[in-house]
């Protein structure tokens, strides 16, 4: 009875409850929209029919509210679908987007999009290219440094890689104009989502979907990968190619979303266990349950970090907050999803 | 089908394990290599297997060298049964089984309602039928081991390796696996196993192959090659091989001092 509950329950469920957060979401905040004229505002701009909603209340809707409901769900399905695929590439629950350095590569190529005054396209596209770059640095060093654990040398070198770039970041920060500069660093390494627009979230959709469509079509292969190396090759798997795949497919997505939002923790890290406690380890399961939950994750914090204060909080403060705990209570009561 | 090495050296680059293994194994034979702890077991099957690189010699199947057979096609006629099994995520069995399936499946594909079916039967045809839905890590360490056969079985194999598959299992499980190892080789299929246990020799094994420190030191049917003698040789110790009165194969009695 349970089972079937939770069968039926799980994915649709899930769906469910992230249409109410999005309808929510849209509602709430400084100015508050009556639920019923955000449907008016969306629904005539798809049906192009007259509605009487304030243009002030459309302007709220269309302009500001908009663009941050799609950019919370586009950045936080998209950090949890690579959170979840590098989990399981890596064998290790601990795991995160950034484990290879894609964040902390993005970080710094912000970092000095933003030292050298660059116009806002420049600073994302500098992002986006350094965190691809870090990472490939990070594969060509494990495969130089090719030992019996590929998958172990991977993420040794990812850390080193990590901690560079972060030195780095920190160089320039002392650098950095500490009026002008400085504050800038600061809340793009924290994340937020209070500047992106449709524009910003168009240009790194094709780069996300890019990276999402060999996830699902190799969805059934990525079980695999999370066996002993030697054994996924016993059973007619080319780990070293389809870890190529795997990782390109997840840097190259958190890398665009991380150039629009900066970086924002802990979603890739804990919405996939939640979704692995919900639907067990099979990947064809948890890839999409990993995406919904991560966007609706990542929508509730961003209406907290614009509704709780008179001024915006970062996002990654409250990732934080939110995911550190539960990690905590999860590692305590033994919930786990994994060995 | 036919499995063969040829003069194989095995081992790492700068530490060699072992060389001059020449040995082979056709369709519906059972072989079994006898070998210390460390003497070298799994890096030569991980060798003839392809998963390690060999240091010299040669792998055919069918006289093809093994370079020239893809993972995938090798994966649909020789199945590998590892020794130890370590597993990170709590996969139920079937699914677990039907990672077996991966190498007859398309590259996109995930596993059809014909796949489940060929895992479930290899599940019942180990007995295990009424594990399917339980978690791979919760499950005791000999029914892990069961599960890995069934794994190897659904990948529809004409040659099955098998790391000490008796290893981790009780007594009445031993039994149960080395009857279905003459089982599966009854209907055709090519068993390479290694044991510990020279009794499983007489067991099962139609040919017998005894690896001490990297090298071949006998090779040929079990009562011929299983003896006081070479027991001695390869584990160190003083053996009296048996045949005791109404039992199908001799067995190996240890001298142990007993009480003075």
């Amino acid at each position: 009875m349970t089972a079937l509950v939770r069968r039926l329950w799980g994915p649709w469920g899930l769906v469910l409850l992230l249409l109410l957060i999005v309808a929510v979401s849209f509602s709430v905040g400084q100015y508050p929209v009556a639920p019923g004229d955000v449907f008016d505002v969306l629904l005539s701009r798809v049906f192009g029919f007259e509605h009487d909603v304030t243009p002030a209340a459309e302007t709220v809707v269309l302009q500001v509210r908009l663009p941050r409901v799609v950019g919370a769900l586009l950045v936080g399905a998209t950090l949890a679908a690579a959170g979840a695929t590098y989990q399981g590439m890596f064998r290790n629950p601990l795991v995160s987007p950034d484990i290879l350095g894609v964040s902390s590569g993005a970080g710094l190529g912000a970092v000095l999009g933003i030292f050298l005054s660059l116009p806002v396209f420049g600073i994302q596209l500098l992002a986006f290219v350094c965190g691809l770059g870090t990472v490939f640095l990070v594969y060509g060093i494990a495969t130089v440094a090719r030992g019996h654990e590929p998958v172990l040398v991977l993420v040794l070198a990812g850390v080193v890689m990590g901690t560079l770039t972060g030195s780095m970041i920190s160089l320039l920060k002392i650098l950095a104009d500490p009026y002008d500069q400085l504050p800038a660093i600061t809340f793009w390494l924290l994340g937020s989502l209070a500047s992106v627009n449709l524009g910003d979230l168009a240009g790194v959709l094709p780069a996300v979907l890019l990276g999402l469509a060999p996830l699902y079509l190799l969805r059934w292969r990525m079980n695999l990968m999370s066996l002993d190396d030697e054994e996924a090759r016993a059973l007619g798997i080319d780990t070293t190619r389809l870890r190529i795949v795997f990782v390109g497919a997840a840097t190259l997505m958190t890398a665009a979303v991380v150039s629009v939002s900066g970086i924002v923790g802990w979603v890739g890290l804990i919405m996939p266990h939640i979704a692995r406690m919900l639907v067990g380890p099979n990947f064809s399961r948890l890839l999409p349950v990993a995406v919904v939950l991560g966007a609706g994750f990542l929508l509730v914090v961003d209406n907290l970090a614009r509704g709780l204060t008179e001024t915006e909080v970062p996002l990654g403060i409250l990732t934080a907050f939110v995911g550190a705990p539960f990690f905590l209570w999860l590692l305590a009561s033994g919930r786990r999803g994994w060995q | 089908m036919r499995l063969a090495t040829d003069k194989l050296a095995f081992g790492y680059p700068g530490k060699p394990v072992g060389r001059d293994v020449t040995l082979a194994v056709q369709s519906g034979e059972i072989l079994c290599l006898l070998g210390p702890n460390g003497g070298g077991k799994t890096t030569l099957f991980k060798t003839a297997l392809g998963l390690l690189k060999s240091q010299g010699g040669a792998v055919t199947i069918d006289d093809r060298p093994l370079a020239g057979w893809s993972r995938r096609e090798l994966a649909q006629r020789i199945a590998y049964v590892p020794q130890a099994h370590t597993a990170f995520f709590p996969f139920t069995v079937l699914d677990t089984v039907l990672m077996g399936r991966t190498p007859r499946m398309a590259l996109f594909a995930t596993p059809s309602q014909a796949d489940r079916e060929i895992a479930e039967r290899a599940l019942g045809d180990l007995q295990i039928a009424e594990l399917k839905d339980q978690i791979y890590t919760e499950i005791s360490g000999g029914q892990r081991q069961l599960v890995l056969i069934a794994r190897a079985l659904a990948q529809e194999p004409e040659i099955l390796v098998m790391d000490e598959p008796t290893a981790s299992l009780d007594f009445g499980n031993q039994v149960l696996v080395l009857n279905h190892i003459r089982a599966l080789a009854r209907r055709g299929i090519g068993i390479v196993l290694s044991s510990h246990d020279p009794d499983h020799a007489f067991a099962c094994a139609d040919r017998v192959a005894m690896l001490h420190d990297g090298g071949l030191i006998r090779l040929g049917p079990p009562r011929e090659v299983v003896t006081s003698e070479s027991l001695r040789l390869l584990y160190g110790v003083e053996v009296t091989v048996v045949q005791p009165a109404g039992a199908d194969h001799p067995v190996c009695v240890p001298a142990i001092a007993g009480p003075a």
